[in-house]
């Protein structure tokens, strides 16, 4: 059944990871299979924080030779940075397939993601100035120990607990999904879309690339189609309840905003809070609870309904 | 349905009355059920395994560090020690609380629950300070319940009787499926609210969302403001002067009265046009099949 979370503080930076960590724990029972986030913070003007995976977590385990698989592909990513003028600043290893550079860069942003996506089995999980997007098997304690979430200090964030249903456990169906090639955008989502072959086929022929058979992958794109194409936010939201079908909430940010959208049928739950300098909601008011234990006012989001909060 | 006239229902017997305005309390068939409604068997009224509990005996229980079975498991030792009010502290957002409760039972919650809290009871008179999760009161079949908050969707869901109430508004799809009982709400409600109902009465203040009372076979809805939209064979009906003496009766026992009275309240009912229970099956098709 999937959970999802979101937290917004207007105009302040908070542990916006160790908030969302808490709500995702609590979620945990809704999904078990994986936890990502997609947190945001403030950072020096032209840098771009850039995550990569450079395998599945299971490849792993496939022998000894996957290491030094792991050693070519980080290279051809170096390699690949360098040819495209990307200075890098800073490069962690946080887990042997995943990476975290931070980089500036002058050129086109997206031809560089493209390239790097070339290189086998390389996946650009998120490129943003503001965006960090962190996803992995596990519950929300193991992802958020394993990545040193705990502490990340931000502006806003969504996450999401899995439970896999129409595709696999690994970490390329696994949420949030980083609306590629559009900086900054990410999607969690709670629910089934039934026209995704139909939607994702269009997309296809608009040129855009999918990365996995998950059918929340399609709203990430639809979202970074239309914000490309000078949509707003909120009216893109807007007209994906119009135009994709199925049972859905789903919660997605850009680097100051984040929004929600529920479907025709309101058949995926969403708590909300909302005061005058935090706003968060999530699949069930417990993990709300586990950042606001005093008693608060929450509301559900009706059918159809649309909002949009400004960090 | 065409709506009775006030002229008519003083015509009629008291049952036919009750029959008339959907308000009638038939047995309910099956042995489980048999046993809790028989009127001539009043010593049935109450499980054979309920305790006895005092209403004036009164304590606490804190959820911290809880699981909601733990919970549960407590309220029901409570019980059997004879305490009849039980306020419960600490419940932030917890799933499953207070579900199965079959006795007579003072239950103040103090704060908010998450999902199917105080389900399946039969019984209790229940009040939460705070705001419920989805199916809150689902299958109830006595006792009253009193949200002083919000509610999440699917309120209500199949219940058979009892007060379920709630002041502030609510999700999508409330009293789906009801089969008895009433259903209050201060607020709004959301889309396909009283979807499938079958019986028992829904009263919502406020607006009422897209499709409401779709595909009801029987019962009552009664609207405060707005309806977005009907569903399918729901149709609006005429509020009698029995509907507005029993809305004035039923929200004023709960402090909901509208400013402005009930007059302005639209009645809906099953147009039950899709009734098609006497329609015996072709034999033809019996064949085929």
């Amino acid at each position: 059944m999937c959970g999802i979370a979101g937290i917004i503080h207007k105009g302040k930076s908070s542990n916006v990871g160790g908030e969302m960590t808490a709500m995702l724990q609590a979620l945990k029972h809704r999904g078990p299979d994986s936890t990502g986030y997609a947190v945001y913070a403030e950072r020096d003007p032209g840098d771009y924080v850039m995550r990569i995976k450079l395998a599945e977590a299971e490849d792993m385990d496939r022998g000894r030779g996957i290491h030094a698989v792991l050693e070519e592909r980080m290279a051809a990513v170096d390699a690949i940075l360098d040819e495209h003028g990307a200075n890098v600043k800073g490069k962690d290893r946080v887990r042997p397939y995943a990476l975290r550079y931070v980089l500036t860069h002058e050129g086109d942003t997206g031809a560089m993601a493209g390239h790097i996506e070339e290189i086998e089995d390389v996946e650009i999980l998120s490129m943003g100035s503001g965006l960090e997007l962190i996803k992995d098997l596990g519950d929300a304690a193991d992802v958020a120990e394993a990545y040193g979430l705990n502490d990340f200090e931000g502006t806003h964030g969504i996450g999401h607990t899995r439970m896999a249903t129409e595709s696999d456990v690994d970490i390329k169906s696994a949420h949030p999904y980083w609306a590629f090639p559009y900086n900054d955008v990410s999607v969690v989502h709670n629910g089934q879309i039934t026209n995704y072959w139909i939607m994702r086929r269009e997309m296809e022929r608009k040129g855009h690339r999918f990365m996995s058979n998950c059918d929340s992958e399609l709203l990430a794109v639809y979202t970074a189609h239309n914000l490309a194409n000078g949509v707003s936010l909120e009216e893109s939201l807007k007209r994906s309840i119009e135009e994709i079908d199925g049972v859905f909430t789903y919660l997605v940010c850009t680097k100051d905003q984040l929004g929600m959208a529920k479907d025709t049928m309101a058949a995926k739950p969403l708590v909300l809070y909302e005061s005058d300098d935090l706003i968060a909601m999530a699949s069930e008011e417990v993990a709300i609870r586990a950042i606001l234990p005093h008693e608060i006012d929450t509301t559900d989001p009706y059918d159809e309904e649309v909002r949009v909060w400004q960090a | 349905m065409a709506s009775v006239s006030d002229a008519v229902l003083k015509e009629m017997t008291q049952e036919e009355r009750v029959k008339a305005l959907g308000m009638t309390t038939d047995q309910l068939t099956g042995r489980s059920m048999y046993m809790e409604f028989d009127p001539d068997a009043t010593e049935r009224f109450a499980y054979p395994w309920a305790p006895d509990v005092d209403f004036n005996k009164r304590t606490e229980l804190d959820c911290d560090g809880m699981t909601a079975t733990e919970v549960n498991a407590n309220i029901r030792s409570l019980m059997d020690e004879g305490y009849g009010s039980i306020v419960i502290k600490n419940p932030r957002g917890m799933h499953s609380l207070g579900v199965g409760i079959l006795n007579k039972l003072n239950l103040i919650v103090e704060g908010s629950t998450g999902y199917f809290a105080v389900g399946l009871i039969d019984g209790p008179n229940v009040r939460i300070n705070g705001r419920v999760g989805w199916s809150c009161g689902e299958n109830m079949m006595s006792g009253t319940v009193m949200i002083e908050k919000n509610a999440g969707s699917t309120f209500g869901a199949a219940i058979r009787g009892g007060d379920l109430v709630c002041r502030g508004s609510v999700g999508s799809r409330t009293g789906i499926d009801m089969k008895g009982g009433t259903i209050i709400v201060g607020g709004d409600t959301g889309a396909l609210s009283g979807f499938m109902m079958q019986r028992g009465r829904m009263v919502v203040c406020g607006n009422a969302g897209k499709n409401l009372g779709d595909s009801m076979y029987d019962g009552t809805i009664y609207v405060g403001g707005e309806i977005k939209s009907c569903g399918v064979d729901a149709v609006e009906a005429e509020l009698t002067d029995l509907d507005k003496a029993w809305l004035t009766r039923k929200l004023t026992q709960y402090g909901l009265t509208p400013e402005k009275g009930v007059d302005h309240f639209t009645k809906i009912v099953a147009g039950k046009q899709l009734w098609n229970y006497d329609n015996l099956e072709p034999n033809e098709k019996k064949l085929i099949l």
